[in-house]
């Protein structure tokens, strides 16, 4: 059977070159705050949304909507709203994180079905039996610290769909647990659904070399004609002890399209692919390459040569943690 | 309001570990959470400690709790998860998986490490027996305002993270291991030399992380000497101070006093100060624009 | 780390000498008229901009002696240029051809940031919004342009191959073809 790739749409725009480019399903998520990738100029309105799901259709192609931060107190009326706008949209199911929300999901929209995001992070095949005995959760989109023997581990003890991030950022931190941005610029991954977000980002180039703040921190400093990565910050460069250096993780980026074949032994349903802030270009080309990968896959040809270099943030990749050492 | 103590952060040895919660026993505070929260592998090192210092404390009248593990991964965590309903106090939840291993119904408490942001989530874990949850270090006053009422309305305590270095993040990866260039599974306990963290600086020199194994904590202290009357009219019921090293003990009498009246908006913060020129707080999470914001840096 | 970088093509030197005599408020008219005829096409495109309408971005072409000041104003755009240092919100410089190439999905912004063939400056998130709004609008300068060209529009087509087959810059629409 050909693994499923599911891949990023910031706009209408890269959902149809998503689809064109032969994915199988796009995920994308609404212009608000109850996505986590609320980033300005990204996301779909409500009519967009429509619009969107329908060519996906169209063409054979499922939409996940995403409302995957978690609801702020006194506000819920808005994530509640999210969904049952999604669901009037057409969508193939929502992704979701909070246990409010699940909770909500499940009893007013039985029939929309339900995938646990990456920003709950469950780990273990006991945390996901309960969110699927508790809330019919289909489909776990499994976090960027388990290895390829674990997951694999998880599948054998689950009747829950695993779906992991092949390609594109990668958190090190357990998603959906990190305040390392709020701490820095008020802004939360989980509250706002932005993390280092550009609004607090300074970038200075002074004679060739650059140098990114965030929130008033120095992440970067890098010289001229070297690769310029974003100011994540657990991509950052800091100092502790005698040490100067990533201390939590190089500014690389995810790329275990080498892993594929392991990842389906492993009994992977989906290979899910970051980058709703991306442009369509990157989609496109992001997209046709996994596409014939998880193809040639399928057919027990060897793994097409990946051509995604010049794409990632710092321009290095790392298989992370799906090969243990990365620990 | 009450005060209570979360479990210690950091790997320290035994006997300072033990020490320590001879310590709490005098100290004036209601409950005291102990265990392991951040890493498996330094539970054997103190592991036997810990029921005769449950002991300790039950004894001198607080309430105990133990912590589960903030991420479990390895079919040893949660074979121990699993476990820690067996010890005989109430279980303090900081990883979800916890929900799948505590029978339905059964009381427990929730830790700051555990997402509720919202009343819905809040309603949830009451539904499965939460009795007294810590919200996460993140949420800001106005949020905490809205938890704390419907807190009550479903007879859910509500704590505050109130004082200590603020956990930020929780990885699969060990900083500290990699700090050393060691695999985390041949870690050689490269964590065990930094009893508050290791402190992490920009390039510039800024003060700005601690280090603590798998986990990342802020540089500054979490202290909310500035906002014990507004969380107190938010319907607060309890406090959290997290463990360090120094005096802890006249760290929860300060708190206590505070608490009690007897003493200033500021005296703790600027006891602290005194005491340790240069210390860096912060309460940003609670009424700043971000995180790392200190109140007490403005004219108040 | 390998080096990845793009190869954007530089503009010739000898046209951007020429560039130098050029009187430029006939151009910034012209140039403004034509920001507005595209943005009555895609009012999407401002609703994305959202509050960025109102920032002033400096585009600073590299490769050319001049740099141009755009300002969103919700659908009636205004383009300015100059020969001097233009001061906004934020800051977007790079060779032309990496400007038109993102404009026309050529390239990926990020990318291009990544690489350092593109510098940013100033506000961030503006940079976001305005490099999102464009890229959902699948603008085609060459298309409009032709549109505009009324009986000239088979020989402006044929000028801007001509254009884009000798200097690789990207003056139209790229259907994601991954050709680069």
């Amino acid at each position: 059977m050909v693994m499923e790739i599911v891949c990023p749409a910031g706009t209408p725009a890269s959902l149809r070159a998503a689809v064109k480019a032969g994915a199988h399903t796009v995920y994308c998520g609404f212009a608000d705050e109850t996505n986590a990738r609320n980033f300005p100029g990204l996301n779909f309105e409500r009519d967009e949304m429509r619009e969107g799901v329908a060519f996906a259709h169209d063409h054979g192609s499922k939409v996940l909507v995403a409302i995957n931060t978690f609801p702020r107190a006194g506000g819920e009326e808005m994530w509640h709203r999210a969904i049952a706008d999604a669901e009037s949209a057409g969508a193939d199911a929502v992704i979701l994180a909070d246990l409010g929300l699940l909770a909500h999901a499940a009893q007013h929209h039985p029939n929309l079905r339900r995938h646990l995001s990456v920003q709950a992070a469950a780990a273990n095949a006991d945390v996901i039996n309960f969110y699927a005995d508790a809330f019919g959760v289909r489909r776990v989109v499994l976090p960027r610290v388990l290895s390829v023997p674990e997951i694999a581990a998880i599948n054998a003890e689950t009747e829950v769909e695993t779906e992991v991030f092949v390609f594109g950022g990668l958190c090190v931190m357990a998603e959906g647990r990190c305040s390392l941005s709020s701490y820095a610029t008020g802004k939360s991954p989980n509250m706002n659904g932005v993390c280092s977000p550009a609004s607090h980002v300074d970038y200075h180039e002074d004679h060739g070399d650059l140098s990114a703040k965030l929130g008033g921190y120095t992440i970067h400093k890098v010289g001229a004609g070297q690769p310029a990565p974003y100011p994540t910050l657990c991509k950052g460069c800091f100092q502790a002890g005698e040490a100067t250096g990533h201390l939590f993780e190089d500014p690389v980026s995810l790329n275990a399209e080498a892993l594929i074949p392991q990842l389906a032994k492993a009994g992977v349903t989906a290979l899910k692919i970051e980058g709703r802030q991306r442009s369509r270009s990157y989609v496109a080309q992001v997209v046709r390459n996994f596409r014939a990968a998880v193809d040639a896959q399928a057919a027990g040809l060897p793994m097409p040569e990946g051509m995604l270099a010049s794409l990632t943030e710092g321009q290095a990749t790392t298989a992370g943690a799906y090969k243990k050492t990365w620990r | 309001m009450k005060l209570s103590v979360g479990p210690n952060q950091f790997f320290w040895k035994a006997d300072r570990w033990a020490g320590f919660y001879d310590d709490m026993a005098a100290a004036p505070v209601d409950r005291v959470v102990l265990g392991e929260l951040v890493c498996s592998k330094r539970l054997p090192f103190y592991q036997d400690r810990i029921p005769g210092a449950i002991e300790t404390l039950a004894a001198a009248g607080k309430k105990v709790g133990v912590t589960s593990l903030a991420l479990i991964t390895l079919k040893r965590e949660r074979k121990l998860s699993a476990e820690l309903i067996e010890a005989g106090v109430e279980v303090e939840v900081n990883d979800l998986s916890m929900l799948a291993y505590l029978p339905k119904g059964a009381p427990f408490s929730v830790g700051p490490l555990v997402n509720i942001y919202n009343e819905g989530t809040l309603a949830f874990l009451a539904g499965r027996g939460a009795t007294s949850i810590c919200l996460p270090p993140e949420l800001p006053l106005e949020p905490v305002r809205v938890l704390a009422k419907a807190g009550r309305d479903l007879g859910v305590e509500i704590e505050v993270w109130g004082h200590g270095r603020v956990p930020l993040a929780i990885s699969g990866r060990c900083y500290h291991a990699r700090l050393h260039r060691r695999t985390k599974d041949n870690c050689q306990f490269a964590c065990e030399d930094d009893p508050d963290g290791l402190e992490v600086s920009t390039m510039e020199q800024q003060h700005f992380l601690a280090m603590n194994g798998v986990q990342t904590l802020s540089d500054s202290f979490a202290c909310v000497d500035h906002q014990i009357e507004m969380l107190r009219d938010a319907g607060v019921a309890s406090l959290r101070l997290s463990p360090g090293t120094g005096d802890f003990a006249a760290l929860c009498g300060m708190y206590r006093d505070r608490l009690d009246g007897r003493t200033a908006k500021g005296a703790i913060a600027g006891a602290l100060e005194d005491a340790t020129p240069g210390i860096r707080l912060s309460d940003g999470f609670l009424t700043g624009a971000a995180g790392v914001d200190w109140s007490g840096a403005r004219a108040d | 780390m390998s080096d990845h970088s793009v190869n954007l093509p530089l503009f010739p030197r000898l046209p951007a000498l020429a560039l130098k005599g050029m009187p430029l408020m006939p151009v910034s008219m012209a140039l403004s008229g034509f920001a507005r005829r595209i943005a009555a096409r895609h009012p999407a495109m401002f609703r994305r901009l959202g509050e960025y309408n109102a920032a002033r971005f400096v585009l600073d072409p590299t490769d050319l002696p001049l740099s141009m000041l755009l300002e969103p104003l919700n659908g009636r755009p205004r383009i300015h240029l100059s020969r001097r240092t233009l001061r906004g919100d934020a800051r977007i410089a790079g060779p032309l051809s990496g400007l038109l190439g993102l404009v026309h999905g050529a390239y990926d912004g990020d990318a291009l940031f990544f690489s350092r063939d593109l510098v940013i400056e100033g506000d961030t998130a503006a940079v976001l919004a305005l490099r999102n709004a464009i890229d959902d609008a699948e603008l085609d300068l060459s298309a409009e342009a032709q549109a505009m060209s009324g009986p000239f529009a088979a020989a402006m087509r044929r000028l801007i191959a001509m254009a884009e087959a000798r200097t690789g810059v990207a003056l139209s629409r790229h259907e994601e073809d991954g050709t680069w």
